[in-house]
């Protein structure tokens, strides 16, 4: 059984995301076990990119402000393999953009990923059309690649999307950027049971989660919850000092998702 | 590489049918954009097909932009110069100055056509903001410009225009505020506004197929040019000359003559204030990467970050380049140089004094490129280049380089 497969084997799981590196490099790994320690079932490490063109307000500061404490490819995957060396089994998946991933070549960042002990990648913008760009690199190094499908995905579309990706499907619940507009429920039961009748890997639903209270009505019906501005939020707020805010809230989510096991 | 690719037996044949120029473009969006850039490309491919599309497009750029264009020969630059006859494609008489209208002509009735009722676009010095926000007008659509608030501060007078047209302008406070933060969260409407919103991009480059419906929108500059130029000389040109931002004027003017193997092509990109500090020459400086929705030469860090470029034209300033001129210079076909700062304001002065034209930043960069090569070409050979925009919304930065308060 893979990692991705144990978490979520147990029912419904919360995947938390932060950017790595915001504030600084030295502060991710303390947030990264808050995270964990507040019960996050998957962590999600954020690449911060100069440009990132998907992602709203709150975790486009993170990125600046990863970028500004001079973090580098290199920091990320010490802290990727950091992270691995304490916590064995949760797994652990880099999510970001297409040119930090690829500049070195998809079988240098595969690698890194494989040496690193990373489970899997997002890379939001290498769509199902630019797959050989990453996705042959990672399959063939045992990395997952996980998909992002959403509003706009329709049935024609989806086989495409579904080829080749694994760990989880990543639904967007809202055709738009992070953190901002929140997605009728109605609307997320529909689609997750569009999705779940398409593909056997888990489906987590991510974009304008911020509450438990909305993560507990998603963990209902979805495999997973993904929560990162709200979290992103409190970075911002109280710096290096946020690992325990970020506990509290993880553990409320985690509580919140886990309630519906 | 692989040690001896062919040389291919038409250079006007990109992009392959997923959107790729050799190595580069492609369609690199957020899977929410994928569906509606499908949709873009199959009614582009059915608007080139259909003559009515076809003829209104002609009909506007005629009535509306004011084309053809003239073909000038410039005689006393030609004299200052002591070599090659310059000619210039004066894509500055258009309505709104510049060759932007051109692209956007054909983007907003792409739009009309597939239902669309709102407008976007991203815009640095803001020629391309206004010329949609004047097709917006034109076609009684709304109008929502994004302008790096840097460029928003640099460039007030574009801005009035747009406003008096009837465009929202949204001022952009990401990164360094200028084209590449306001091409990012013009995306990111895009990408919440999916069902309603036509975004028009303003040069040849992002996602397939917007290179290649930029780069036909703006070929009517190098198929006037070609037919003017024989019509009154009874040859081709032996060169084309033509600045580079994201480079639609450029790809414009040389598309047509790409399999006229006697005509040679020279891009100027932006070398700012030198190669060897801050610029904007994505080729000459940067490296194959991924931003904006397509593969192409970036301004980049070791990292993959994409750093600022920077130069004296607005329009230049940009940290990418069209993914048609990234394949042109792989193989070849084109080849491409970059001039400063300093030498893009003696081309701007050069062409006041000699002409009496008053050119933009942007084809001043192409006008020093000509300062250096036409005198070492022979006295009956031709040089032609695209003067692609007019200076006025230049001339107080000029001034302030130039140390004259107004």
């Amino acid at each position: 059984m893979s990692r991705f497969e144990r978490a979520f084997a147990k029912g419904p799981a919360l995947v938390t995301f932060i950017t790595g590196g915001d504030p600084t490099p030295d502060a991710t790994p303390a947030l990264l076990d808050a995270l964990v320690e507040g019960g996050a079932d998957v962590i999600e490490l954020g690449m911060p990119f100069t440009d990132p063109m998907a992602d709203g307000p709150a975790i486009q500061s993170a990125n600046l402000r990863a970028l500004a404490a001079g973090t580098k490819t290199a920091h990320l995957f010490q802290i990727a393999a950091d992270f691995r060396a304490r916590h064995p089994d949760v797994p652990l998946v880099l999510m970001g953009y297409a040119n930090p991933m690829t500049i070195r070549g998809s079988e240098w960042f595969a690698a890194e990923c494989r040496k690193a002990g990373v489970d899997g990648v997002i890379c939001v913008d290498i769509p199902p059309e630019e797959d050989a760009e990453l996705g042959p690199a990672l399959r063939a190094a045992g990395v997952s690649l996980i998909r992002l499908a959403t509003p706009t995905t329709d049935a024609a579309r989806l086989p495409a999307v579904l080829e080749g990706s694994s760990g989880f499907l990543y639904y967007v619940s809202v055709a738009g950027i992070t953190g901002l507009q929140q997605a009728a429920q109605a609307s997320i039961d529909e689609a997750v049971a569009r999705l779940k009748a398409a593909t056997d890997i888990p489906v987590a639903v991510g974009f304008g989660v911020r509450t438990p209270e909305q993560a507990a009505k998603i963990a209902k019906v979805a495999d997973g919850v993904v929560v990162g501005s709200a979290l992103i939020d409190l970075v911002a707020q109280h710096g290096a000092n946020a690992a325990g805010p970020v506990r509290d809230l993880t553990r409320a989510l985690a509580d919140a998702v886990h309630s519906a096991r | 590489m692989t040690v001896q690719d062919p040389i291919p037996n038409t250079f006007r044949n990109q992009p392959d049918d997923r959107g790729h120029f050799g190595q580069f473009g492609g369609r690199y969006v957020a899977e929410t954009l994928m569906p509606l850039v499908l949709d873009l490309e199959r009614e582009y491919t059915a608007a080139k097909a259909d003559p009515a599309f076809q003829a209104e497009f002609d009909d506007l750029l005629e009535h509306y932009v004011g084309r053809p264009s003239p073909l000038y020969f410039a005689p006393r630059l030609t004299d200052e110069l002591g070599g090659a006859q310059v000619w210039f494609k004066r894509d500055e008489l258009n309505h709104t100055g510049a060759h932007k209208i051109n692209n956007c002509i054909g983007q907003i009735l792409l739009a009309i056509r597939m239902g669309k009722t709102r407008i976007i676009a991203e815009t640095g010095a803001g020629q391309h903001g206004v010329a949609t926000a004047t097709v917006c007008a034109r076609f009684g659509l709304p109008c929502v410009v994004y302008m790096g608030a840097t460029d928003v501060a640099r460039q007030a007078p574009n801005v009035f225009r747009m406003k008096l047209l009837g465009a929202e302008v949204v001022p952009v406070t990401a990164g360094a505020a200028t084209l590449k933060d306001a091409m990012n969260e013009a995306l990111r409407d895009w990408v919440a506004n999916v069902h309603d919103t036509f975004y028009i991009i303003g040069t040849a480059a992002g996602p397939h197929p917007y290179p290649e419906l930029v780069r036909d929108f703006q070929s009517v500059i190098g198929k006037e040019a070609r037919a003017q130029m024989l019509a009154r000389t009874g040859r081709l040109p032996d060169l084309l000359v033509a600045a580079i931002g994201g480079g639609s004027n450029a790809i414009g003017l040389f598309h047509p003559f790409l399999d006229d193997p006697g005509v040679k092509m020279l891009g100027v990109e932006a070398a700012g204030h030198g190669l060897d500090k801050e610029h904007a020459a994505s080729l000459a400086g940067g490296r194959p990467g991924i931003l904006h929705g397509n593969k192409t030469y970036l301004l980049q860090d070791e990292d993959g970050q994409i750093t600022e470029g920077h130069s004296i034209s607005a329009g230049l300033d940009y940290p990418g380049i069209g993914p048609e001129h990234a394949w042109l210079k792989e193989v070849g076909r084109v080849d491409y140089t970059s001039v400063t700062d300093t030498e893009a304001l003696d081309g701007f002065q050069l062409l006041c004094r000699t002409e009496g034209i008053i050119p933009a930043l942007e084809p001043s960069h192409a006008i020093a490129a000509v300062k250096k090569v036409a005198p070492t070409m022979p006295k009956d050979s031709i040089v032609l280049v695209n003067l692609c925009g007019r200076g006025d919304k230049d001339i107080f930065s000029v001034a302030e380089h130039l140390g004259v308060t107004l």
